[in-house]
């Protein structure tokens, strides 16, 4: 009986690495799995994570196998008339399962350094193609307009609808304007918290014609969960004649010559 | 046996007869503002569970809504007056924040140090009491303004405070940004000043008494794992502490003086003027995670050092690695100090700064790796016994695990750009915290309830509460995996509406049906606590066979702990000494023999 409840044990815990693989593997057949990458550079960060999967996945394995193993075996209950073993560990061990993991985690940090730095730290050197400021609860947007200079009158306002010329460099400067906020393209694979009082620069490019989600992935209140934008790759023809009929829309509310006054170029 | 030396002037059950005194004076000094270590220590057992039922449910209302959006919830649609039954979002926003603050702050650290430290250090290692059994019980007071605070904060205008238990602001800071960031707010950092000062009350204390007032012989590496945990755990504490303090200060500068530091210039929150300027909001960052990142170490550390114990006495067999062990702890102590910045990776802060932060966050995952193996050399070969406390030790090293290895994805930067503030976080730290810390705290209930309470936890509904809490934490928690591989945003009142996560709700369904039924699962531990406590089988000084310090005392001790001051001859988890014949272990008091001591004499 008590062999049996500890056979039992040991199965359960053998459930935590078959059920624990399972997921993983069947998640993308229901959809719930990386998104699309419609980016340059995401293919980078998706090869990254798929790396340390396996990596961690067949350390998962191992490790939960042989606790199961170990329960199984080790029982008590199957164990009648012999005593546990007497030792207080091994140095042999003790070097390798230090040395080879050490050796593991610093390659995977060093490995990883210049993908982080192509997000991050490479910023092309190029004019803003659109500024983005967050605000309680929407995306505002300014691209520049006709003097292709942002913060002059005769900028194009935009809430939450981002079009952008697919296939080319982008160049967004984030701001926020009262709370953290923070600027997330799942497709794209960005990520930007936006700082009220720093100008944050954040590079792209689209790679596929479509519409997808930006999501605010930084707590910045009630409205948290509403602040949704979208993001619009379109061919450059397409993207031009966009920007010259919202800026015919804007002109005809607003006429160039009065400064909106309420975002400063700075 | 032990050799007798200095008889102590214990009684028994010395408070017992004190009470026969009958007055009010001497039931709040012998009850209430107790100096004994142990009552102090079932002070805070008593008050952290109850606050972690307070959580529990907290944590049950985060996941109506995120199953169910816009639904009636029941109970708190009524009790809370929200838009006909619906949930508000700026409630939403309140309840993550308090059930993380309540988990954090009221819960597992005070449960750690507070009813296990406090419980277990003098009795491990031989003392008597505390060095300062009077801090001691101020360490166990200063909890109460505390509960105070942050219970009233849910009722004051505005609700709780609601910008995260990482009260990042402008957000936390501006009344006009968040109802909760008003009085809520005020009275958060008034509470959290609080449960700081406990605990730094408390490092002291734990440091010294370690340090000084280990029995004859008890050197230092003859402590058990929990020692050396609550001793790094407390110096943890002691260096990190003083920084969030000063942080919560600022932010309360803030409110009572107009002060800038985290406000920029000309900031305007809601139409309304923010702060004076002069500040920025990444400082606030820098400084909570300075002392947040050695917290989470604080919250696991200790509960490490108790399944080590666990697993040795139920496996029949020492430590795996006794002096690796040690070096790790302090390993990830050590380290914990300078990984906080990978909390920031988005944050806006110098981008070269993820390439340092990558680094020492990848390499703090060696020593947890190093334990893990040393727990499965410790299983290998045992004898091993499935009690309850073994079961939840057990599932400790198999969760953490899990716990661990998430952490290397968010470690590495670049994938950190997807997963942050995605369910993938949220599953990492409820894997390490809840799979891990919780599951250990379970596993040292069951085993040092006969030390605590003088009886036994009935084993069987013992059973029945890990089976149930198991099988339900990995269905709550294991597909939050797979939602951040999503990229599914956390604390969002409503992610549906999203063309990315609009199809993700049945999942959401399905983990907020099993963390119903792990909440409810606990009401089985309630009863078998409290109804043991005074019907369980009595228990006598040693009923698990370990051979610790304080399985010599009487169950519970009394004051002064021992019958006779203890000397200790060997070192601990002493099972399956080869030669030692009428018993499988040798206590850390057995003196040597001619047989033991040849077995002996190779451990050390």
């Amino acid at each position: 009986m008590k062999r049996l409840s500890g056979m039992f044990w040991a199965l359960l815990f053998l459930a935590v690495p078959v059920l624990g693989v399972a997921t993983f593997a069947v998640a993308p057949s229901i959809n719930v799995w990386l998104p699309s990458d419609v980016s340059a550079h995401g293919h980078e960060i998706d090869s990254l994570f798929y790396f340390i999967l396996a990596l961690t996945g067949v350390v998962f394995v191992a490790t939960e196998v042989l606790l199961f193993w170990f329960m199984w075996k080790y029982d008590a209950a199957a164990r009648q008339g012999e005593k546990a073993i007497y030792i207080h560990g091994s140095h042999t061990l003790e070097v390798v399962w230090t040395i080879i993991p050490a050796a593991t985690l610093l390659f995977l940090a060093i490995y990883q350094m210049n993908a982080w730095a192509n997000v991050k730290m490479r910023r092309p050197d190029m004019p803003p193609t659109v500024e983005v400021v967050a605000r309680q609860f929407e995306w505002r947007l300014r691209y520049p307009g006709r003097d292709g200079l942002l913060g002059t009158p005769d900028d194009l306002h935009l809430v939450n609808d981002l079009h952008l010329p697919v296939d080319e460099d982008v160049l967004v400067q984030l701001k926020s304007m009262d709370v953290l906020h923070s600027f997330f393209l799942p497709n794209l694979r960005i990520k930007q918290d936006a700082v009220p009082g720093m100008k944050i620069p954040v590079w792209f490019k689209g790679t596929e014609t479509g519409s997808w989600d930006i999501v605010c992935a930084e707590l910045c209140g009630w409205g948290h969960y509403k602040m949704k934008g979208r993001i619009t790759f379109v061919t450059r023809p397409e993207f031009d004649a966009w920007l010259a009929r919202k800026t015919a829309e804007q002109d005809a509310t607003q006429p160039i010559a009065e400064a909106s006054g309420e975002i400063v170029a700075n | 046996m032990s050799t007798v030396t200095v008889p102590t002037t214990t009684t028994e059950h010395g408070h017992a007869a004190a009470k026969k005194s009958g007055s009010v004076a001497t039931f709040l000094s012998t009850y209430v503002f107790s100096k004994d270590h142990k009552v102090i220590g079932l002070q805070f057992l008593f008050s952290t569970l109850l606050w972690f039922l307070i959580g529990g449910l907290l944590a049950l209302a985060v996941r109506w809504q995120v199953a169910w959006p816009w639904s009636d919830v029941p109970v708190v649609g009524k009790l809370f007056a929200q838009e006909g039954g619906q949930m508000a979002p700026e409630f939403y926003t309140m309840l993550f924040t308090m059930h993380a603050t309540v988990m954090i702050f009221l819960v597992i650290i005070p449960i750690l140090a507070g009813a296990f430290g406090n419980f277990l250090i003098p009795l491990m290692i031989g003392a008597d009491d505390m060095a300062f059994p009077t801090l001691n019980m101020l360490s166990y007071w200063f909890m109460w303004p505390a509960f105070i605070a942050f219970g009233a904060s849910f009722f004051v205008e505005g609700g709780a405070a609601a910008g995260g238990w990482t009260s990042y602001p402008p957000l936390s800071t501006n009344v006009a940004s968040s109802p909760g960031s008003g009085w809520g707010q005020t009275l958060w950092l008034i509470g959290l000043t609080f449960v700081g000062v406990s605990s730094m009350l408390g490092s002291v204390n734990y440091m010294t008494t370690i340090i000084l007032m280990r029995a004859p012989g008890m050197t230092m590496f003859r402590l058990p794992m929990t020692i050396w945990a609550m001793f790094i755990t407390a110096v943890l504490q002691a260096f990190a502490l003083p920084v969030l303090t000063a942080a919560g200060f600022m932010q309360l500068a803030a409110r009572m003086f107009a002060t800038g530091f985290f406000s920029p210039e000309g900031n305007i929150v809601n139409n309304a003027v923010a702060g004076p300027g002069g500040g920025q909001p990444l400082l606030w960052q820098h400084l909570f995670w300075f002392y947040s990142h050695p917290a989470v170490y604080i919250m696991i550390l200790p509960a490490m050092g108790m399944v080590s114990d666990i697993l040795t006495c139920f496996a029949r067999k020492p430590l795996f690695g006794y002096r690796p062990m040690v070096y790790s702890i302090a390993g990830i102590a050590g380290l914990g100090f300078i990984v906080w910045g990978h909390h920031m990776f988005m944050s806006g802060m110098n981008p070269a700064l993820g390439i340092t932060f990558m680094v020492s966050t990848m390499m703090i995952a060696l020593p947890s790796a190093v334990k893990t193996f040393n727990w499965l050399g410790t299983v290998w070969g045992g004898k091993i016994q499935f009690t309850t406390a073994m079961l939840f030790a057990l599932s400790f090293v198999s969760m953490f695990i899990i716990g661990g290895l998430s952490g290397i994805f968010m470690a590495a930067t670049p994938v950190d750009i997807f997963i942050h503030d995605t369910y993938f976080i949220v599953a990492h730290f409820h894997y390490v915290l809840f799979a891990g810390t919780a599951m250990g705290v379970w596993a040292a209930i069951y085993f040092w309830y006969p030390k605590m309470f003088g009886r036994t936890m009935n084993e069987f509904w013992g059973k029945v509460h890990f089976f149930l809490t198991f099988l339900f934490l990995n269905g709550t928690f294991f597909t939050m995996h797979i939602l951040g591989a999503v990229g599914f945003p956390r604390r969002l009142a409503d992610a549906y509406h999203y063309e990315t996560f609009h199809h993700l709700q049945p999942m959401n369904a399905f983990m907020t049906y099993c963390a119903i039924g792990m909440v409810a699962t606990q009401i089985i531990f309630a009863a078998n606590f409290f109804w043991s406590m005074f019907f369980g089988p009595v228990a006598d000084r040693n009923p698990w066979n370990a051979n610790g310090l304080e399985w010599t005392a009487p169950s519970p001790p009394g004051h002064g702990n021992f019958d006779y001051q203890p000397v200790v001859y060997r070192g601990p988890y002493e099972y399956s000494v080869p030669g030692v014949d009428d018993k499988d272990h040798l206590m850390q008091t057995d003196p040597p023999n001619a047989a033991a001591a040849a077995a002996a004499a190779a451990s050390h």
